[in-house]
């Protein structure tokens, strides 16, 4: 009898089903969902995208970063500088925000790889403050102020009109439904291809260098690279989903698009609250996330204090986040990594 | 005249920088702990002093000698029973603990103090000046400066020339070796946290008097005092006056080039001393 | 009664397990020597009485208290003082701070202090200025032997104090050890080199796979027995 490796579960079969119609229901939601429940799904999908890229630096790449806020507000920029000074289309611009953070990311990778662990963290967040105090500089996009996307650039963005008509809504609601597909197309391209990436030898790879670096570098995985590679593909994603956030927004300043607090703290805190290292994790935590915000959001600083205070305790007594909590009680996997042998005289185990 | 002016208040408000590094170049030195919360908790210091001001109508001078004591209990009591759960191979739990620790400090202060900036009680000391031939320099400076050295002092004797200090130096090394020297690395850990509060509370005297503040303004000390760290050298508390030094400097520099340019010309200086020298001016050797 | 003994005592490095149930006694001013290949499992025994290892209270006793769940600090405190393998001198600390670091949990009167430890290694007392890590290896063993003594401790456990050493090194050190049993210590030498373990023991353990599987005094013992016990009856 044959021996097969794989990485499938019975529930992973289970999940891809039920992820499968998940999908469908997203797709078609806008046809009879309220413009609230669009924009919070919106908010949703792009924290939640954040939040993938954070963890796959973080929690696979070992790479502590609390400047995403650089990638975010350099995205964000660079499609309002591409629609404002080039009179490009919105929806395109996207990706020019993808490219905009890859292109900054490259000299924040060189200074920041120069501090070890812990300081690396801090060392991000000060190139992300160095990005920040020059785009406040930049007096044609608003300077410190900030400004707008022309209204004539988001009336006329590309599908608008399509929207509107397919659904029988006004210009500014078929805009909250484009950004949420896209937002959507985003989440999904970003949970499949991180899946997919971590599913190759340079997903091993990559587990192998967060777990010792030395021994890594021992069977031939050249380190360096890895955390290049990670670093730069999470600064992309990041750039695309900040392009995407203030297209919706339609509105810039330099201190929102550079929070430290809206675009890290947040970040970080749905992953650990959901589960560092995991796929599964930020999707839970991000849930978690939104209930806690609509429960506490009228407490003000109250509610941010309970997400501090929050994470530490999870950091303390379960590392590994809820999904962690769960999947140990259950041994629950929806995107399992661990290949497994099967077939033959072994059956199929859990480690 | 006007540039040698310059560069000594930024001489002057590098000692700023060097109190606000000291106690993040402390911790960091013995237990290999990065506390992202330390900018916070120099603001909670300003905090701490300013009720003590107002509720007992005491001057900033002496209300800094009751905080410092109340400061070092909280050090202590904060490494034994939380960070010392974190300290390990894995950089992930202190950082996460100590950034969510960061957050909910600044919004439990907005939340007790509201977000209006503040200003400990300034007297005629505070504004007071000194001509040295053609320059004129704040006493408050004059003082901050001299505080930063004392301090640098202070904790040089006490690692080189006291028994803790030797403890310190050994758990920094070994710490299993150290507990079969009968020293409990956990409180060693946590008496180092207390003294790192401490000092905290001193550069929270200055950070209060010199200028307004709110609850907000930690996170963006936390980076001065990194930088002033990484300049130096980890574990130099020379160097760590030095890389104050050299922060106040560009920044007094930029903002004497364009005010919009204070902090940035700040941040540029580290990230060129980063390029030129990644281990900072004085490396310690076995790191 | 002996003054210091453990009692089935069993150690695990997570699923290993490094000793099975571990029995042996140390006399007051007795010297007792610990001999056995690489792995027997001599240092897992060391740092479990030292308290680097953790263990069931009742496992290791010491002048009739029950030690074996206290940490390393409060043992050496009692005075328990380890000179562990590998020598261990702190790097950031001189020659002196060394040796004065190991008065810090346990400050006794007693026959050891800086001046009759240079006096034991008159070498150190030229290095005293010198960075612990800059010496020579046999000069760091005398500093890891000085730094242990300073406590005045009742018991002296030595770690493989010749590992690496040359021979002539080796008798040099060893020559410090009766001053040191006339001093008043009671010691356990973990020794490798058993013509050195047996010169100075008034009894040996051999031990084997986590095992004692043999104990006597050195006259009693042949070589067959010794070389049976060390590597299995069947090599």
């Amino acid at each position: 009898m044959a021996y097969t490796v794989t990485t499938q579960t019975p529930a992973s079969r289970i999940a891809t089903i039920l992820g499968a119609i998940l999908v469908v229901v997203l797709i078609v939601l806008p046809f009879f969902a309220g413009r609230g429940t669009i924009q919070d799904m919106f908010f949703i999908l792009t924290m939640l995208v954040l939040a993938q890229f954070w963890n796959l630096l973080a929690g696979y790449g070992g790479l502590v970063s609390i400047g995403q806020q650089a990638f975010v507000g350099m995205g964000a920029y660079a499609l309002f500088g591409a629609v404002i000074l080039l009179g490009l289309d919105p929806v395109p611009s996207i990706l020019l925000a993808g490219v905009a953070a890859l292109v900054i990311a490259v000299p924040t990778a060189f200074f920041a790889f120069r501090l070890n662990g812990a300081y690396f963290a801090i060392g991000t967040w000060v190139i992300a403050e160095v990005v920040r105090l020059l785009v406040a500089q930049w007096k044609t996009l608003g300077g410190g102020t900030g400004t707008s996307l022309p209204r004539d650039a988001t009336r006329d963005m590309w599908f608008v009109e399509g929207i509107e008509e397919m659904l029988g809504v006004r210009s500014a609601a078929a805009r909250d439904i484009l950004a949420y597909w896209l937002a959507l197309a985003l989440a999904l391209a970003t949970i499949g291809g991180i899946y997919w990436l971590l599913r190759t030898r340079r997903g091993l790879a990559l587990a192998a260098v967060r777990d010792n670096t030395e021994a890594a570098k021992s069977v031939g995985v050249d380190a360096a690279r890895m955390k290049w590679t990670v670093f730069l593909t999470s600064a992309f994603g990041t750039g695309l989903a900040g392009g995407l956030i203030y297209m919706q927004k339609a509105r810039i300043s330099p201190d929102a698009a550079f929070s430290v607090t809206d675009w890290t703290a947040y970040v970080i805190f749905i992953v650990v609250i959901g589960g560092i290292g995991t796929i599964e994790g930020p999707i839970i935590g991000v849930l978690v996330f939104f209930a806690l915000q609509a429960l506490l959001a009228d407490f003000g600083s109250w509610y941010l204090m309970t997400l501090g205070v929050l994470a530490i305790v999870i950091m303390l007594i379960a590392p590994r986040g809820l999904w962690g909590l769960l999947s140990e009680r259950t041994g629950l996997h929806l995107f399992p990594i661990r290949r497994r042998l099967s077939g033959g005289q072994l059956t199929t185990s859990e480690e | 005249m006007i540039w040698v002016d310059t560069i000594i208040q930024g001489i002057l408000l590098g000692g700023l920088y060097a109190l606000f590094a000291a106690g993040l170049s402390l911790v960091f030195g013995i237990m290999r702990l990065v506390n992202l919360a330390h900018g916070d908790l120099i603001v909670m210091g300003a905090y701490l002093m300013l009720v003590l001001v107002t509720l007992l109508g005491l001057s900033p001078f002496l209300a800094v000698f009751i905080a410092m004591p109340l400061m070092f209990v909280l050090g202590w009591v904060l490494q034994k029973f939380l960070l010392n759960r974190t300290l390990g191979d894995d950089i992930l739990p202190p950082l996460l603990v100590t950034f969510g620790l960061s957050i909910a400090l600044q919004n439990a202060l907005l939340e007790g103090f509201s977000a209006d900036s503040q200003r400990l009680p300034t007297n005629a000391l505070t504004t007071a000046s000194v001509d040295v031939g053609p320059i004129t320099l704040g006493v408050m400076p004059l003082l901050t400066f001299a505080s930063a050295v004392l301090v640098i002092i202070g904790l040089n004797q006490l690692f080189y020339r006291t028994e803790l200090g030797r403890a310190f130096r050994a758990t920094s090394d070994d710490a299993t070796t150290a507990s079969l020297m009968g020293i409990k690395p956990a409180n060693i850990f946590a008496t180092a946290t207390g003294i790192a509060l401490v000092i905290v509370t001193i550069a929270a005297l200055y950070l209060g008097l010199r200028a307004n503040f709110d609850p907000n303004i930690g996170p963006a000390r936390l980076i001065y005092a990194f930088e002033a760290v990484i300049i130096g050298g980890l574990g130099s508390l020379w160097g760590t006056l030095l890389g104050g030094i050299i922060i106040g400097v560009a920044q007094t520099v930029g903002a004497a080039v364009n005010p919009e340019w204070q902090i940035l010309a700040g941040h540029v200086a580290f990230l060129v001393v980063l390029l030129v020298r990644p281990r900072g001016l004085f490396p310690r050797a076995n790191d | 009664m002996a003054l210091l003994q453990t009692q089935n005592l069993t150690a695990h490095y997570g699923d290993f397990q490094a000793l099975f149930g571990v029995d042996i006694e140390l006399g007051k001013a007795e010297t007792v020597a610990i001999i056995g290949a690489n792995g027997a499992g001599k240092t897992t025994l060391m740092r479990s009485i030292a308290g680097v290892l953790q263990n069931d209270p009742r496992a290791v006793s010491f002048d009739n208290k029950n030690i074996g769940a206290l940490a390393a600090d409060e043992i050496m405190a009692q005075g328990v003082a380890m000179v562990p393998e590998g020598r261990k001198l702190f790097p950031s600390l001189t020659v002196e701070e060394n040796l004065l670091i190991g008065t810090y949990g346990r400050k006794t009167d007693g026959h050891w202090n800086l001046k009759t430890v240079y006096d034991l290694f008159p070498i150190l007392a030229e290095r005293r200025h010198n960075p612990g890590t800059a010496l020579s290896g046999g000069q760091q063993q005398m500093v890891a032997i000085g730094r242990a003594l300073m406590s005045n401790p009742r018991v002296l456990l030595c770690d493989e104090i010749s590992l690496g050493l040359a021979p002539v090194v080796i008798k040099d050190i060893y020559k410090a050890i009766p001053q040191i049993k006339a001093a008043g210590a009671s010691m356990i030498v973990v020794e490798q080199d058993i013509a050195q373990a047996m010169a100075v023991a008034d009894r040996v353990y051999c031990m084997m796979e986590g095992r004692v599987t043999l104990s006597g005094t050195p006259d009693s013992l042949s070589r067959d027995d010794i070389h049976n016990a060390y590597f299995g009856a069947n090599h």
